[in-house]
């Protein structure tokens, strides 16, 4: 069968979508696809954009790889722009003089930013904000300069805006319009926006209408406005708006729209009935849809269209939530209340910068829209009610007033009342529907709700509605959302932590006394023993707390299969002199240790026997070893590169700082293993972005990354902070760990506990950088506590001889484990296997070493 | 409870470890053994785990599941009744147990198993 030659002209956020839906469909193969993209790059993420300014590169923006493509059977020119489209050969013609054949062919050729024709616009370091490339341009332009202009206040100008900001400019706006954000706030909301942003050390000019721009007294320009007044500055943006890229589709003769637009109809189909257009190129009932997610919904309806389904484009919500510098803004519906009929209920708290306002209609029982700023919490309620015209309940302004003292919000929204067909989720078009059919597929926690429909992971504005709507829908289905440890215990984790502190609970007995009931079990003794250590940090093995321990901890050291142990002794930050690490091979060669480099910068040294181990470790600690803490769910390791010190690229010294913080944790007990990594430079050697704490030198101090991790699900860390000094820096990760020992789960890694926080990553901020629970000093000085504390678990038990006792393989006699059988390959030995055991295979001999 | 002519002396009280597992060697075999002092008892179970096929089971975590003592192994975490070692997660398996007593401070044990 013949393949349809399909010409993709255009590989922005809009193709990568239709690419991406049409390979989901899995008919892919019917089509021979090519892609023209002008940029030297595959489509990334132009939402995102100024987060490049914050320390994102244009590799994390990405969104197209080419090994993705060429999975999919993709064909891509990158760099190559089409030209010319000949409608009768259905040929088209690129920039390197390529001519192809094509059956259909998808225009996603995207928006170009519109500058204003005044004088002077087009100077040098007067520039735009739209790709990669331009993002480069001002970089290299803010290096020069001392203050930036955005001209354009709406929301890509305030975007760059925070860009200049963030490169370290003194920054102005310049609006034409009289307030900020003009098509999406009123003129209270604009106010309050603009008081807010004034805050922030930016410039606000609204009602200015520039005339020309000139050479500058002081700086590189001179604005002229039409007032009279002047502006000097050294960088200007352009973000006035966007226009259509339809130049294509004019010179080949497409119906295009008076102001611009290439015009479609509700199968994304062009005048040409083998032409699509889709994304902001397209013009739908005289409309253009700036925002992304009407682009993915085209990119939807062509890939359909395509393969013969029926799918239309039948316009799209234009609702917005965004942070603005940090300033919550939202915007849905009749925001202006152009309905007649309209009402007004608003809500103003200048004190803190809030202003909400409702517009109803007529009978006071529908939501027509809704502006928010200053906190858009209610967003999500809020839009449920407009898009489903869900009756609003008898006082509609109680969704808007705030709630004090009372027993929580009264007027909330119900999640029942939504129908099967609300869309919870608009970054990932989720419905209720598919997240109750994700439930009855198993799903049972937020977690698992989130990961497979990917609900709530792309802006997060709907991430409270999801949890009340995932508990709703689990409690609807009988299942008791039990969140207790174990049948000894009716408590979470995070409450044991808590009656622990509270009563100043000292022991597991006390503790089942007082809160529990039964002996206990493998679930609750160690948890309350990681409690206990986390609070007290008592020694381990202190009578009391042995029988609580899992083995590795009762041993402080591994077990593995055949019941042996491995033993790991602290080298922190990857460091080792020498010396001991000839001790290390005196020890290994002694006891006849299998020895393997760990991942995490440490030798590993497997098959002691139990009565070995404190032989092994009364040597090391005399070479001045410590504990590695390899068995405990505690501080593992803190690896690093080798950092400034010798680095040819090296900014910082990341081993000292490595082996400072690994000190400073090292004993640590927590719900889960915690591992960190310190690099010196954004090469990133020590992969930091994969550890629960990853750290990263800078130019201007430390950046921090929070909640990575390897193993099964890999997660890169979050960005949390950046250009910390080193007292900041260890101030937020005592605050950090503090507050992941305290409310965690039992054996929940910093990720999953993440993901689980109301409010994720921007709630963490809030608790650890702003102290918005007011805990940080308690936090501090806890941690403080089991710094000032910590002792060396093995030093401690080598001293002690009642310790000791525990291991001595039988209590009635001097023999070894004869079940123990080793067998030499590659020159060290492993555990005999049960065959070879059978088979009497020739094993190494056991040496009793005393 | 009759008295058994066949109990030999194993160990004294301070050899245990209360709450918690310590390993003895009867006749050649591995006794994994426990003192639960709260009921004033002590258990002998099989210390060989045939989960694992290692001898580990007296360095596992004593509990209660429904007021029956267990360990729990340290390897895969099956749990075992320290009555009468019947294993929870698989019926099918059963491990021998031995009869123990507290004479004074030296514990008594039965050398064949049960």
């Amino acid at each position: 069968m013949n393949k349809t030659k399909l010409i993709l002209i255009g590989n922005g956020m809009v193709g990568h979508q239709f690419l991406a839906s049409l390979a989901e469909s899995g008919e892919a193969e019917r089509f021979e696809v090519t892609i023209f993209c002008e940029e030297p790059r595959l489509a990334y993420d132009r939402v995102q954009l100024s987060a490049y300014f914050s320390g994102k590169t244009a590799e994390d923006l990405a969104m197209g790889q080419p090994a993705q493509y060429a999975a999919w059977g993709y064909h891509v020119r990158l760099n190559e722009k089409v030209v010319s489209i000949d409608r009768d050969n259905q040929t088209v013609t690129s920039s390197t003089g390529a001519t192809l054949a094509y059956d259909q062919i998808i225009l996603a050729t995207g928006s170009f930013p519109f500058v204003p024709p005044v004088p002077g616009h087009d100077r040098e370091h007067c520039l735009v904000y739209r790709t990669i490339e331009d993002l480069e341009a001002i970089t290299a332009s803010a290096a020069k300069g001392r203050s930036g202009v955005v001209v354009g206040g709406g929301l890509l100008g305030l975007e760059a805006a925070k860009a200049l900001r963030d490169l370290g400019l003194e920054t102005h706006v310049v609006e034409f319009a009289p307030r900020l954000m003009a098509v999406q706030l009123d003129d209270a909301g604009g106010k309050v926006l603009r008081d807010k942003i004034a805050e922030l050390g930016v410039k606000v000019h609204t009602g200015k209408n520039t005339q020309q721009i000139v050479d500058g007294d002081n700086a590189v320009h001179r604005m002229e406005f039409a007032d009279g007044e002047v502006l000097e500055t050294d960088v200007i943006l352009f973000s006035a708006g966007i226009r259509p890229r339809d130049e294509l589709a004019r010179s080949c003769g497409l119906d295009v729209g008076e102001r611009g637009g290439i015009v479609i109809d509700n199968d994304c189909l062009t005048s040409d009935k083998n032409i699509f257009a889709i994304g902001e190129c397209a013009l739908w009932n005289g409309r253009i849809f700036g925002l992304v997610a009407p682009g993915y919904n085209m990119a939807k309806v062509a890939v359909a269209r395509l393969l013969g389904e029926d799918k239309q484009f039948l316009g799209a919500d234009m609702s917005t939530k965004l942070k603005l510098m940090g300033v919550d803004v939202a915007s849905i519906g009749d925001a202006h209340g152009h309905t007649p009929g309209a009402r007004n209920y608003t809500y103003l708290d200048e004190a803190c910068g809030i202003y909400k306002k409702i517009v109803v209609n007529e009978s006071g029982k529908q939501l027509l829209g809704a502006i928010l700023v200053g906190d858009a919490e209610d967003y999500g309620t809020l839009l449920q009610y407009a898009l489903n015209g869900i009756d609003l309940p008898e006082f509609p302004d109680s969704l808007i007033l705030p709630q004090r003292g009372g027993d929580g919000k009264p007027a909330g929204l119900g999640v029942a009342a939504l129908p099967e067909t609300a869309q919870i989720c608009s970054c990932h078009d989720v419905s209720k529907g598919d997240i109750c059919q994700a439930i009855d597929g198993g799903a049972a926690t937020l977690g698992d709700v989130k990961s497979c429909t990917k609900a709530a992971t792309g802006c997060g504005g709907c991430s409270a509605l999801l949890t009340n709507l995932v508990n709703h829908e689990l409690e609807s289905r009988g299942v008791e959302v039990n969140r207790n440890l174990c049948e000894h215990f009716d408590f979470t984790r995070q409450e044991l932590y808590h009656l622990v502190r509270v009563d100043q609970i000292k022991s597991f007995d006390e503790l089942l006394h007082k809160h529990g009931r039964g002996k206990g079990c493998e679930i609750c003794k160690p948890t309350a023993a990681s409690i206990l250590a986390s609070c007290w940090n008592e020694f381990v093995l202190k009578k009391p707390h042995v029988g609580l321990q899992d083995t590795n901890d009762t041993f402080l050291a591994n077990m593995q299969k055949d019941g042996t142990y491995s033993v790991v002794p602290r080298v922190a930050g990857g460091e080792i002199t020498p010396d001991k690490l000839i001790v290390l091979g005196q020890v290994a060669k002694q006891f006849n240790l299998y020895t393997k480099v760990t991942g995490g910068q440490r030798i590993d040294l497997f098959g002691a026997r139990l009565e070995e181990l404190p032989q092994i470790w009364r040597i090391l600690v005399d070479a001045g070893f410590e504990t590695g803490h390899a068995y405990g769910k505690s501080l593992r390791t803190v690896k690093s590169c080798v950092g400034s010190t010798w680095c040819r690229y090296g900014v910082d010294d990341s081993v000292g700082l490595a082996i400072e913080v690994e000190n400073r944790y090292k004993g640590l007990r927590s719900p889960h293993k915690i591992k960190f990594a310190v690099s010196g430079c954004t090469r990133e050697c020590a992969e930091a972005q994969s550890k629960d704490v990853g750290i990263i030198a800078t130019e201007n101090g430390w950046n921090l990354y929070l909640c990575g991790n390897g193993g099964m699900k890999p997660r890169h860390g979050d960005l949390f902070a950046t250009d910390l000094d080193k007292d900041t820096l260890i101030k937020y990760i005592d605050r950090f760990l503090m507050f992941y020992v305290k409310t965690a789960d039992r054996l929940q890694r910093t990720s999953v506990w993440m993901d689980n926080l109301e409010g994720g990553l921007d709630y963490l901020r809030q608790v650890i950088i702003e102290d918005s629970l007011g805990l940080g000093a308690e936090l501090e000085e806890q941690m403080l506590q089991v710094v000032g504390t910590y002792e060396c678990e093995w030093k401690k038990t080598i001293e002690d001889p009642e310790a000791l006792k525990r291991f001595r393989p039988f209590v009635n006699a001097d023999a070894t484990d004869s079940n123990v059988v080793f067998v030499m390959e590659r020159d060290q030995i492993r555990p005999a296997t049960a065959a070879e055991k059978a088979a009497n295979t020739p094993a190494v001999p056991v040496k009793m070493v005393s | 409870m009759t008295t058994n002519t066949k109990l030999i002396s194993l160990c004294s009280k301070a050899d245990l470890v209360p709450n918690s597992g310590v390993c003895a060697l009867v006749d050649g075999r591995q006794v994994a053994l426990f003192y639960l002092p709260e009921d004033e008892q002590v258990y002998a179970i099989d210390n060989h785990d045939p989960f694992g096929q290692a001898n580990v089971l007296s360095r596992g975590i004593v509990g209660s599941i429904a007021d029956v003592p267990v360990v729990a192994s340290p390897l895969y975490k099956q749990r075992f009744s320290l009555v009468d070692g019947q294993c929870f997660e698989d019926e099918a398996v059963k491990l021998a147990t031995w009869q123990v007593t507290l004479l004074d401070d030296v514990l008594m044990i039965d050398p064949t198993p049960r």
